[in-house]
């Protein structure tokens, strides 16, 4: 058990450390590296959580697809790349500051007090929920549905992209 | 019918959205439509009223009811039987354990409404079809009468207090788009808004009110707050505090002093919408809210227990306050709105008096003669150029004889005069104030009954006698105007003989006070000195009235008086109705050629009782100047303005937080969810 | 392991994405902060799936991740668009949403 412990307070620094410095960093493609350190650890952590087939979407789309569409963006809007920190953040630093340590208060408070001393539990069960076929056949039994919606809303968004982003 | 009341609201709204998808391409038609539906409601509440006095009659043991009651039996069996109204109900929606319904909930009181509401909307919508042709908006018109009549009908057979508020609120959109049809003057744009906010001030109230009395009784039905606010376990201090916020709703709603403000500034709509909105819509629903709820009332004003409660007195300052001002209006409408405000305030003091049944038979008699004199109104100004204005008029008596007479039954139905409609309903008010044990409301009634003698008369007089003032030449309306007003005066007439307690007819009584959840009432004897003495009342209001209105037109017109003075006399002679003042009329002449005692009688005629009657009229008017002036004008509206002002400001302030930038606004928003979030954890761990 | 360590990892993983959201001024920043709080949700979800032996909470995250593609997609071109017309990525020259 103090494997995964361990495994887990490794991943855990460096998704908020990383975090941290995604919204703190005064350079945006710095920013965008960290990012990638975040959904990379977030994909360990499914895994650690023996959710196998969702850690490599998450690598595949997120840090495949979406951190690569960052990239442009930042390109195409002449983000300042470096220096110029005061130029990324607005003025309402300290009430962004304090209100998301509200809100992490309230959450903690809100957690422990819900589901305080709740394991989970690790077993063969677990590792065959996470196999590809068992998360294959929910989707395209239970949730087929919403999945062709979903698909539906892709095209639309593809559209939608086009169409905003086209120069005439 | 009575199962399926819900087909009464339902063929007036079809109607609105038939009007309002094909009106446009079928033009003028598109008036008989609305006609036509609403003419098939009045047929279906006719129905659903026949069977509702069927069942009552098979319950309490009569054969036949309306045999009965053309025979005029009397019937006495005093055994208190129980009628359960007739509950269809449908679920809505669901939140939880709570059902919201909607559904019809028919009774007496129901039926009764029902009927009264779709004939006055039909006979305004013939009327209208004459008064407004023409006009651009014609077919919107209809439709919003169609969705006007539809609400009220909603509001009349809602099953639970849910249902009545959304009839309420679409009835209060209603008027604010007929009050301002004409919104090209900014002038009825701004009455039909001022309309519009002080009763969504009273509105606050009834939400208030509808809400305590769902967590005071566990339901938002109609039939179960009644059932336990008749019962012993209910709790009186939340009953109270119910039945005041209802109370302000009411306030709101059916004009009572001090939220009267805005319906003599409604007048700004066409003449057919004031007559609707005074007679069977808009204002009653608050006196119907009251009946309707009455134990919450009964219970949380301690009516029984007599004494001075907040609904008699709010009833009775109305009373005073209304008839007052009445007097100090030129326009022939806003004597008319006044009017009605006072003898609102006597449906609402009746209800605070304990007397239910004599608060709804009021509001039948007056919903017919208030319509009535509206449309007479109405009729007058088509034909007298366009005015409302009673200095332009005069002298109509001649050319527009239909009109005038059945204005005339209107006006003497209004003061009360024996054996019109208005006589029995006020007179069963004012018995039951006394025998309940509310004697200052009672001698406040009987104030009203001058006051309102007297402002109809001067009404009557500046109209219909004198010569005319006005430009144009004066003539008779076309029949689809005096139509209507013909079939009113006929029930101005005669329907007070519903519950005309000396005929032993009680039939509101027996027929529609509620048997089942109700508070146990008394119901007090016809008295014949009371009822002579109101009759008394009005008749010598009439004749000071007349008399003093008779002088003043005089006075600067010395010459020609030989010309126009049989005529004013007949007319005088009509109005005084050959009691008091037709004696004094004639020792007056009499006096005047013969000797000495005769002369000292005609001095003391000439000084002493004409300057009681000129300074008694004057006297009114002055109080009504300064009660206008004073209360009315800087008291209530200052209150008002001021109140508009504090949330000008406080809306400039807010404004501030308006920054435009999206990035405040979730800092607010998430600033906001993790308040309420620590609140719900808070209440939910402690 | 404690179900609560990974809630109050994904608890301060959203929060961030909260300052992040509120205090950048660069709209591409912004929406990266975005994608901060729907990882956060996505820890949530896989946590809670492990906890309860029920695959749905992994299909939730899927459709998640697929939806937080096309969020970015449309919003950087949503960016691109004020750049174009404001010239600078900045959200608080957007402040037109007043009245």
């Amino acid at each position: 058990m103090w494997e995964q412990q361990v495994a887990f307070s490794v991943l855990a620094l460096a998704i908020g450390s990383a975090a941290i410095g995604v919204v703190r960093s005064r350079n945006v493609v710095h920013a965008a590296l960290f990012l990638v350190v975040v959904l990379a650890g977030a994909a360990a952590i499914y895994i650690l959580l023996a959710a196998e087939f969702t850690a490599w979407v998450q690598v595949l789309i997120y840090i495949g697809a979406v951190v690569i569409l960052f990239l442009f963006g930042i390109m195409l809007t002449r983000a300042p790349m470096r220096g110029e920190g005061s130029r990324l953040d607005n003025d309402q630093r300290w009430a962004a500051v304090v209100v998301s340590l509200f809100v992490l208060g309230v959450l903690i408070a809100l957690l422990v007090d819900a589901f305080g001393g709740q394991d989970i539990h690790f077993s063969h069960t677990l590792v065959n929920l996470g196999r590809t076929g068992s998360v294959g056949r929910d989707i395209f039994r239970v949730y087929v549905v919403p999945f062709e919606v979903v698909s539906m809303l892709l095209l639309a968004a593809l559209v939608g992209a086009v169409v905003l982003a086209r120069k005439d | 019918m009575l199962q399926n009341a819900w087909l009464v609201p339902s063929l007036p709204a079809a109607a609105f959205l038939v009007i309002l998808l094909f009106g446009k391409r079928a033009g003028k038609s598109a008036a008989w439509w609305g006609i036509t539906a609403v003419a098939a409601s009045f047929v279906a509440s006719c129905v659903a009223a026949v069977q509702w006095v069927q069942r009552v009659d098979d319950a309490t043991g009569t054969s036949n009811g309306l045999a009965a009651f053309t025979k005029g039996v009397v019937t006495t069996n005093d055994v208190h039987h129980v009628v359960k109204p007739v509950t269809e109900s449908v679920t809505w929606w669901q939140n939880g354990a709570v059902k919201f319904g909607v559904g019809t909930y028919v009774d007496g009181l129901t039926v009764l409404m029902l009927v009264v509401v779709t004939l006055v909307s039909l006979l305004v919508q013939i009327y209208s079809v004459a008064y407004m042709r023409g006009d651009r908006r014609f077919t919107w018109y209809f439709a919003a009468l169609s969705l006007f009549t539809a609400s009220m009908l909603t509001l009349v057979v809602a099953e639970n207090t849910i249902q009545l508020l959304v009839g309420w609120e679409l009835v209060g959109l209603c008027s604010f788009m007929l009050i301002g049809h004409w919104w090209e003057e900014p002038e009825n744009s701004r009455a039909a808004i001022k309309a519009f906010l002080t009763t969504r001030t009273g509105d606050i109230g009834l939400m208030i009110g509808i809400i305590v009395l769902f967590f005071t009784v566990g339901s938002f039905g109609v039939g179960a707050t009644n059932l336990y606010a008749t019962g012993a376990g209910a709790h009186h201090d939340l009953l109270l505090a119910a039945a005041v916020c209802l109370m302000v709703g009411i306030i709101g709603k059916s004009g009572q002093f001090p939220l009267h403000t805005w319906l003599p500034d409604a007048m700004a709509g066409p003449t057919p919408v004031s007559a609707l909105i005074h007679a069977a819509t808009m204002v009653v629903a608050g006196v119907f809210l009251g009946a309707r709820l009455y134990p919450v009332f009964f219970n949380g004003f301690s009516i029984a227990s007599g004494g001075v409660n907040f609904m008699a007195l709010i009833g009775g300052v109305t009373i005073v306050i209304g008839a007052v001002l009445a007097f100090v209006q030129h326009d022939i409408k806003k004597v008319l709105a006044y009017s009605t405000i006072s003898q609102l305030g006597y449906m609402v003091m009746a209800l605070g008096v304990g007397a239910w049944s004599a608060a709804v038979f009021h509001l039948f008699t007056h919903a017919f003669f208030k319509a009535l004199l509206f449309l007479g109104a109405g009729s007058v100004s088509h034909s007298a150029g366009h005015t409302f204005d009673m200095r332009e008029m005069g002298g109509l008596r001649k050319p527009m004889p239909i009109t005038f007479w059945t204005f005339l039954i209107g006006s003497a139905a209004l003061a009360g005069i024996f054996p019109l409609a208005g006589f029995w309903s006020k007179d069963e008010i004012l018995v039951n104030a006394g025998a309940n044990g509310f004697d200052a409301f009672l001698i406040v009634g009987l104030i009203g009954a001058f006051l309102t003698a007297a402002y109809m008369t001067r009404a009557v007089w500046l109209t219909f006698f004198g010569e005319f003032r006005g430009h144009g030449h004066p003539h008779e309306s076309e029949r689809l105007i005096t139509g209507p007003l013909v079939v009113l005066g006929a029930l101005s007439v005669g329907a007070g003989v519903i519950n005309a307690a000396p005929l032993g007819l009680e039939k509101i009584k027996d027929w529609i006070e509620p048997t089942f959840a109700f508070p146990v009432v008394g119901h007090a004897a016809f008295d014949y000195p009371k009822a002579v003495l109101s009759v008394g009342i009005a008749v010598v209001a009439i004749g000071v009235a007349a008399y003093y209105w008779y002088r003043n037109a005089e006075r600067p017109l010395l010459s020609g008086l030989t010309q126009r003075s049989p005529l004013a006399r007949a007319g005088y002679r009509f109005l005084v109705n050959k009691y008091y003042l037709d004696d004094l009329y004639e020792k007056v002449i009499v006096g005047g050629i013969q000797g000495a005692v005769a002369r000292a009688t005609y001095w003391f005629d000439q000084h002493v009782i004409d300057g009681v009657v000129n300074g008694l009229g004057r006297g009114t008017t002055q109080l009504a100047h300064y009660t206008y002036d004073i209360v009315d004008q800087r008291l209530v509206d200052g209150a008002v303005n001021e109140l508009a002002h504090e949330a000008d400001q406080a809306g400039a302030e807010l404004r501030r937080v308006q920054s435009g930038r999206v990035q405040r606004y979730a800092l607010l928003l998430f600033g906001g969810v993790g308040i309420l979030s620590l609140a719900l954890f808070l209440t939910n761990t402690i | 392991m404690e179900l609560n360590e990974f809630l109050i990892l994904s608890a301060f993983l959203f929060c961030t994405g909260i300052y992040g959201v509120l205090a950048r001024r660069n709209g591409v920043l912004v929406l990266m902060s975005v994608e901060l709080m729907l990882n956060a949700v996505n820890i949530n979800l896989v946590a809670f799936s492990a906890f309860t032996k029920n695959v749905s909470g992994q299909v939730f995250a899927l459709f998640v991740i697929t939806i937080a593609a096309a969020e970015v997609g449309v919003g950087l071109a949503i960016v691109l668009l004020i750049y174009r017309n404001l010239h600078s990525p900045d959200l608080d020259e957007v402040d037109q949403l007043k009245g």
